[in-house]
């Protein structure tokens, strides 16, 4: 009786810690799984393409790299109750806030015109045009902000985080080998060698892996959920469990184009889809479908980043818990953000391709910035208390943010002069 | 229109004036790290410039 009762407590204080997750749950794995966005998708299906399962050790590297920089956001978030905006002018004065507002604008546009490509694109080979495909997202994403409820919001976003999984019965349906996967894919090697190729698709899968936006959508979400010090362990636990999910998913993309479409040259995920509905027609209609939730997931964060920070900044009502009534000038620049970003996609001849290699770069100034800005904030133990940076968590944080500056800013570099690292 | 070019500088202004003091304190290292970043990107706009230069030639 006595084994049953204990038995029974402990059961007990599991199904609660896990209600209690579910309330808390949000922020981190629609940072992380949204930042499997439509750049990334490409990404991973062509790394996956070009070196088979060789670089999937790589991207489990990446698992902890996401966490100890988007955990930083959610102690302070919470602690602050400002958004990474609002503490950079707050911390560093309006020179440095106006730069990374402006910048984080400018960054957050352009990789929104990204995602429509990625969704338009996407749709294309079911046959919607673009002009449809740009209509409906817009107004679907009005309708998920215009609720006036944070919660409702977020539930809508994990649900689309959920679609993002079709990948892994993707990868399942093309039979890959588990004894490559495991040989291949999970002990560390560099295929053909480190040559200058290898180095920018490494480069572009930590640049996928950590964009400047997600610092801001993640700080900003905390403190419009209202998270407290109690929460922040959950809210660590849920930026862990984001982190394991982006890559999990990431890891599936790698495994159906290192399967199937391996010594292909991929140039953009939709092409991916396009050439596995050839031969494996379901897989290819599931990559299709993941790159349009990709791209809308991706669309749902970016958009709601900016106008997060103008509202800060500027000092509108800039809550999902607002209504439009309320908050007129946070949702107007949430829509101008989306109608302007969606726009450019429908005018014939725009410079797509240019405006993504354009993103990189521009990235590039953004996101070292926001780094710098986040470890020195994490010191100012005069507000952050006892949830500033320990020692260990500087030397595993900077380390990280160190190795992110310098591969980023090389990334950008190599953008900008590709025959630079040969 | 001048009266909403004249409250958006208000705006400005006034978001300026309220963080106009930086809440950090400006240590050594913050100051260092502060002046590295805008030798940092400094260097990459003088990149962009070249590349753009080099582009229109």
């Amino acid at each position: 009786m006595n084994i049953f009762a204990k038995l029974y407590y402990r059961l007990a204080k599991a199904a609660k810690a896990v209600q209690l997750y579910l309330v808390i749950a949000g922020p981190g794995i629609v940072v992380m799984v949204a930042d499997n966005d439509a750049g990334g998708i490409t990404t991973y299906a062509a790394t996956g393409a070009k070196y088979g399962y060789n670089l999937i050790w790589f991207l489990l590297l990446l698992i902890p790299v996401a966490y100890y920089v988007q955990e930083m956001t959610v102690r302070l978030g919470v602690i602050t109750k400002r958004g990474h905006a609002e503490a950079i002018f707050s911390g560093f004065g309006a020179f440095w806030g106006w730069f990374s507002l402006v910048d984080l604008m400018i960054v957050d546009w352009l990789t929104l015109v990204t995602e429509f490509v990625g969704m338009t694109s996407a749709l294309e080979i079911f046959g919607i045009p673009g002009w449809l495909t740009v209509v409906s997202v817009v107004l679907l994403l009005g309708m998920i902000v215009l609720n006036g409820r944070y919660w409702t919001w977020e539930k809508i976003a994990l649900l689309f985080c959920a679609l993002n999984l079709v990948y892994i019965p993707g990868a399942f349906m093309v039979h890959p080998s588990v004894h490559d996967i495991v040989r291949q894919g999970l002990i560390p090697n560099f295929p053909g060698g480190f040559d200058g190729q290898l180095f920018f698709f490494l480069m572009a899968n930590i640049g996928t892996t950590i964009a400047p936006w997600m610092l801001f959508f993640q700080q900003s979400a905390v403190v419009d959920k209202g998270l407290l010090e109690k929460d922040i362990p959950w809210g660590k636990f849920d930026t862990w469990l984001g982190s394991v999910l982006t890559i999990v998913v990431a890891v599936f993309i790698v495994v159906v184009t290192g399967t199937v479409l391996k010594g292909v040259d991929i140039d953009s995920a939709a092409q991916a889809s396009a050439q596995l509905q050839e031969t494996h027609k379901w897989v290819g209609t599931f990559m299709a479908i993941g790159l349009f939730d990709a791209g809308l997931l991706g669309a749902i964060c970016i958009s709601l980043a900016s106008s997060w920070a103008f509202g800060e900044i500027f000092g509108w009502a800039h809550s999902l818990n607002t209504n439009i009534k309320e908050a007129p000038w946070f949702y107007a620049s949430y829509f101008l953000t989306l109608v302007t970003a969606g726009g450019v996609v429908l005018i014939p001849g725009a410079p797509l391709v240019l405006i993504t290699l354009f993103v990189q770069v521009i990235a590039v100034t953004l996101l070292p910035a926001a780094l710098v800005f986040l470890i020195l904030l994490l010191n100012d133990r005069e507000h952050m208390g006892d949830y500033a940076n320990t020692r260990l968590q500087n030397i595993i944080g900077g380390t990280i943010v160190i190795l992110i500056i310098i591969l980023s800013t090389l990334y950008g570099i190599s953008v900008l002069f590709p025959k630079l690292f040969g | 229109m001048l009266r909403t070019f004249g409250r958006l500088a208000q705006t400005f202004r006034a978001i300026n004036e309220r963080y106009k003091t930086p809440r950090i304190g400006m240590s050594g290292a913050v100051r260092a790290s502060l002046m590295t970043l805008r030798v940092y990107l400094l260097a990459l706009v003088l990149l962009m410039l070249y590349k753009f230069v080099t582009l229109l030639g």
